[in-house]
């Protein structure tokens, strides 16, 4: 693909499309809407973390002056789940409750206050279980009941087991000069977005219209149906403005399917809004985490082979959990060369909240491993860990160890940046002062959908007519911008100006769809379909132009200015319009197969990874254990910035979370219950705790990316949290292998050296976990690129082996 | 009669000056600002993300000053000036804060947006030329979980400066 100039609106900064309603209060969320007659909803949530149901008595709350419906379980029986392994969950639990804040019953009332009293007023009969808390009482046999009892043919409270091993593990190891192992901890920690989440059902001629705050209209639109029993075309689910994902809104919740049971029912408008404690319960965050890396390497530090194992902590349902638990594993390989790998993950339900996708969606986890186990290995080497971590960088346009195809990287020119604008290696060197430097990598967009089928992943239509261009995309803006993105696109190759495109978006019944706003997947997806539409759009009007001025070669008609050769680019729409009739054009865009010939493929594979590299440089307090982060530094390969404000603001903002993470941010339970589920308990970082930010973005113009586009919503995040630890063990010597880094872990770790001991803070073993006889692949040829069918008929074999 | 379980609920008639109008509304005397604004009064840009005085969202000017409209009862503050969002700009022409929101993308959801223009026109209006310190010391009650607060530091400090040139 040629890389037009940028001549248009592509690579220019322009604020979002819907700035100004958000600056005066005019943009309109979930929970700004309000209709006649209006219902409010309030769920019953389980107060046990593991109980079977044995009754439920709503009659007294039925008899409650200004309630108008009560349903339970029984009224939605049908189960449901994000991903089709996973149908496990039920918008009102009938049987048992498996954590506390399961929703069991719900109410319709005048008021949000008479719904709460009246799910106060409902009995419920609890037969307490043994709750299974921590990753390793997972892993025996249940003491009265596994958690999901009918879901699971097993004993203990195992949710997915994966094994596998790429290329000669053996071999590998016996190359090795030096061999270690490390363990880690990754904390469980949450979206936290703003927004509370809410949904507002309407039921109007047989037709049930859902708005609500999630991320995929296309999800909720599935489960709708899925559990109420209606046709796809009798429900149309629109995305409210968007108020903070994250990756937390992007599982179809209770709440949304519950608004819709009720507004059929009472044949009235019906909202919930989940007060803050229930979204901490609705959770879908960050999988607690325990690493085990087992690495051999050259004398001069080059990997040979690589043994990874983790153990994920799921919380109470499946969610994305059977993608997740690759996650931890997938993606080391696309930014370090390993010619060997083996890969063991496990993840177990517990009683607490269920977790999922949040940015980064179980690649936090296994990149904080394998960058603090470098740093390890390189200090025992004697070797600065920045080369050791350098020499290993995978090469652009290479195929890894385990299949996934590298395109455009850009590695190298990141670190360079951050190496350099940080004076990484003429740093202050005093107790009590350090840096750390940690790079990664992204998907931009999963390469196969979370449910088996062969159509496109983002479709968009553009329109036009006399009155000018409408682009109808799926996709929803959560805050990120992409509706400015498709704008710009749309723009560029109609030569008008962003702000002349009309967007309409994420709304069942309009657009066409779209796998929604996850997987960082929005700008090169749905960027790649608009990018088409649009093209074949501007071919009709040039065509219609050529025609009109007399002039034979397409190519002499230029576009851009708002112009379409001699005319006006309303004009020229006229002119179409009088030529063809009714304008519309399509474009769809689908990942080609990029995963190898083995089953379980279908996780890892991107069109096109992003790359990042960072500085952290911080001031850690010997006497108090607190870490202050002074500063960060971050390079991200974003492949070509379409839009550079926005960014960096998303580069700014992963780096914020990212920070968030490593300091403060933890979901931690005890005697079955959310330690802290409130904003105030739950530490995030505030204006006081984020340090400034010095972004830079390196062009490497990728080859399937929309003008050579990649990702900048997750990757940003992920080199952040190594870099602390890092930059910790720079400033005081000891390691704190997990996160969060609290002072109080700093601490231990210095009391630990000072005793002589190894000097760090974290987990000491690892479980022993069934995980079985792995699937051995053979790796690929490192310089075999193809995808699609000429990979296929390369192992003959159908895709979609997941 | 309000039907809150089969208890009498007392109501007040209040009178506010909202945005610079006058308006007189009858609501429950235990409801709170924020929920009077937002669904008797039909302002929905004043936001919330806990409704526990946690997370600084629902924050509304009252007497000039930043108060979280969810820890507010209307009658607290009966018949003095209550300025929301919606009171910001002066009539089509946004604030300089706004107009430097949008333009240098400090919002991004927007959803802590209206709370920290809010409290940054406080902040101005008390000292119009605040240090980076200032205004990150002024801000640190309201949580934004989109920006890692960078783009709204810069809206700060571009919105005084162009205030205190005009
Ligand atoms: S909603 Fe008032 S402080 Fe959070
Ligand atoms: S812009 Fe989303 S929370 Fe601040």
């Amino acid at each position: 693909m040629t890389v037009p100039d940028r001549t248009g609106s592509v690579g220019r900064s322009y604020p979002r499309l819907d700035g100004s309603a958000k600056v005066r209060g005019q943009a309109v969320y979930a929970d700004d809407i309000a209709l006649p007659r209006m219902l409010h909803c309030k769920i019953l949530r389980a107060q046990a973390p593991h109980a079977r149901i044995l009754s439920i008595d709503a009659s007294a709350a039925r008899r409650l002056p200004g309630v108008v419906a009560i349903i339970t379980g029984r009224d939605l029986p049908i189960r449901f789940g994000i991903l089709p392994v996973s149908q496990d969950e039920a918008a009102l639990e009938e049987h048992k409750v498996r954590y506390v804040g399961d929703p069991v019953a719900a109410v319709a009332a005048v008021d949000e206050e008479t719904a709460a009293a009246a799910c106060e007023a409902i009995e419920v009969e609890y037969e307490l279980l043994t709750p299974v808390m921590t990753i390793e009482e997972a892993l025996k046999e249940a003491t009265d009941e596994p958690i999901q009892e009918s879901f699971s043919r097993r004993r203990d409270n195992i949710h997915r087991l994966v094994s596998y091993e790429f290329g000669d593990l053996e071999a590998g190891f016996a190359a090795a000069d030096h061999v270690r192992e490390d363990v880690f901890f990754f904390q469980g920690n949450t979206h936290l977005p703003m927004e509370q989440h809410s949904a507002i059902a309407s039921h109007v001629d047989g037709r049930l219209t859902l708005w609500s705050s999630t991320q995929v209209v296309h999800y909720v639109h599935r489960a709708l149906s899925r559990v109420l029993e209606l046709p796809m075309n009798r429900i149309r689910v629109i995305g409210a403005v968007h108020g903070g994902g994250f990756g937390g809104k992007t599982d179809p919740f209770a709440h949304e399917i519950v608004v819709g049971k009720l507004a059929m029912l009472t044949g009235r408008p019906v909202k919930c809004t989940l007060t803050r404690e229930e979204v901490f319960y609705a959770h879908r965050g960050r999988h607690p985490t325990l690493l085990w890396y087992r690495t051999g390497v050259t004398r001069d530090g080059r990997i040979t082979a690589m043994h990874l194992r983790t153990a994920l902590d799921g919380g109470a349902y499946g969610s994305y959990g059977a993608a997740s638990v690759f996650y931890t594993g997938t993606l080391q390989t696309v930014t370090y060369d390993i010619p060997a790998y083996k890969f063991e993950g496990v993840r177990v339900y517990t009683n607490k909240a269920p977790c999922g996708p949040k940015r980064g969606h179980g690649t936090p986890q296994g990149r904080f491993g394998i960058e603090l186990h470098l740093e390890k290995i390189a200090h025992e080497l004697g070797l600065d860990p920045v080369e050791v971590k350098r020499r290993n960088f995978v090469k652009p346009f290479s195929r890894t160890v385990n299949w996934l195809r590298v395109t455009s990287c850009g590695l190298e020119e990141c670190t360079a940046k951050v190496l350099e604008a940080s004076g990484y290696a003429q740093r202050e060197r005093r107790t009590g002062h350090g840096m750390g430097f940690a790079i990664s990598a992204y998907m931009s967009g999963a390469g196969t959908a979370i449910y088996w089928n062969d159509m496109p992943h983002s479709e968009v239509q553009v329109k036009v007519d006399r009155t000018g261009a409408t682009v109808y995309c799926g996709a929803m803006d959560i805050g990120q911008g992409s509706d400015m993105v498709l704008a710009q696109i749309a723009a560029e190759e109609l030569g008008i100006e962003p702000r002349d495109v009309r967007l309409v978006t994420a709304d069942t019944d309009l657009t066409p769809v779209d796998l929604g706003s996850y997987s960082s997947r929005v700008t090169f997806m749905a960027g790649n379909a608009a990018l088409e539409a649009a093209r074949k759009m501007r071919a009709l009007l040039v065509e219609a132009v050529a025609d009109r001025m007399g002039v034979a070669d397409l190519e002499e008609i230029d576009v851009g200015g708002g112009r379409i050769g001699e005319f006006s680019f309303e004009e020229a729409c006229v002119i179409a319009t009088t030529r063809f009739g009714a304008l519309s054009t399509t474009g769809s865009y689908k990942p080609p197969r990029i995963g190898g010939p083995f089953k379980g493929s279908g996780v890892g594979p991107s069109p096109a990874y992003s790359y990042s590299a960072a500085v952290v440089d911080v001031e850690a307090d010997p006497r108090t254990g607190i870490v202050t982060v002074g500063k960060v530094w971050i390079a991200h390969d974003i492949g070509r910035s379409i839009n550079p404000l926005l960014v960096v603001g998303q580069v700014e903002g992963g780096v914020y979370m990212g920070l968030g993470e490593a300091l403060m941010e933890e979901q931690e339970y005890r005697k079955g219950l959310h330690k802290w589920p409130s904003m105030l308990e739950y530490k995030s970082p505030t204006f006081l705790d984020t340090p400034p930010i010095e972004t830079f973005l390196v062009e490497t113009i990728d080859p399937e990316g929309p003008y050579g586009a990649k990702e900048a919503g997750q990757g940003p995040l992920l080199p952040v949290i190594p870099a602390v630890n890092a930059a910790v063990f720079d400033a005081l010597g000891v390691w704190v292998d997990e996160t969060p880094i609290t002072p109080e872990k700093v601490l231990r770790a210095l009391d630990a050296k000072a005793k002589g001991k190894p000097p760090r803070h974290g987990p000491r073993s690892f479980p022993a976990v069934p995980y079985g006889e792995p699937i051995r692949v053979d790796p690929p040829a490192r310089d075999d690129l193809r995808v699609g069918a000429e990979l296929e008929a390369a192992f003959g074999q159908t895709p979609g082996a997941h | 009669m309000p039907t809150w379980l089969d208890r009498e609920v007392e109501k007040a008639v209040v009178r506010l000056l909202l945005n610079g109008e006058e308006v007189e509304f009858l609501a429950p005397v235990h409801k709170t600002l924020l929920e009077v604004l937002r669904e008797d009064l039909g302002l929905t840009g004043t936001k919330h993300g806990c409704e526990l005085g946690e997370c600084g969202t629902c924050t509304v000017l009252i007497d000039g000053r930043p108060q979280l409209s969810c820890l507010v009862l209307p009658l607290q503050v009966e018949g003095r000036p209550v300025t929301t969002i919606e009171g910001m700009a002066a009539g089509a022409s946004d604030h300089p804060l706004q107009a430097a929101f949008a333009e240098l993308g400090a919002a991004q959801c927007g959803y802590c947006t209206p709370g920290m223009l809010l409290v940054a026109k406080s902040l101005l209006e008390a000292n119009p030329r605040p240090s980076r310190a200032e205004i990150q010391e002024a801000l640190a009650g309201n949580l934004c979980r989109c920006t890692g607060y960078a783009k709204i530091l810069e809206a700060v400090e571009l919105a005084a400066s162009r205030m205190v040139a005009t």
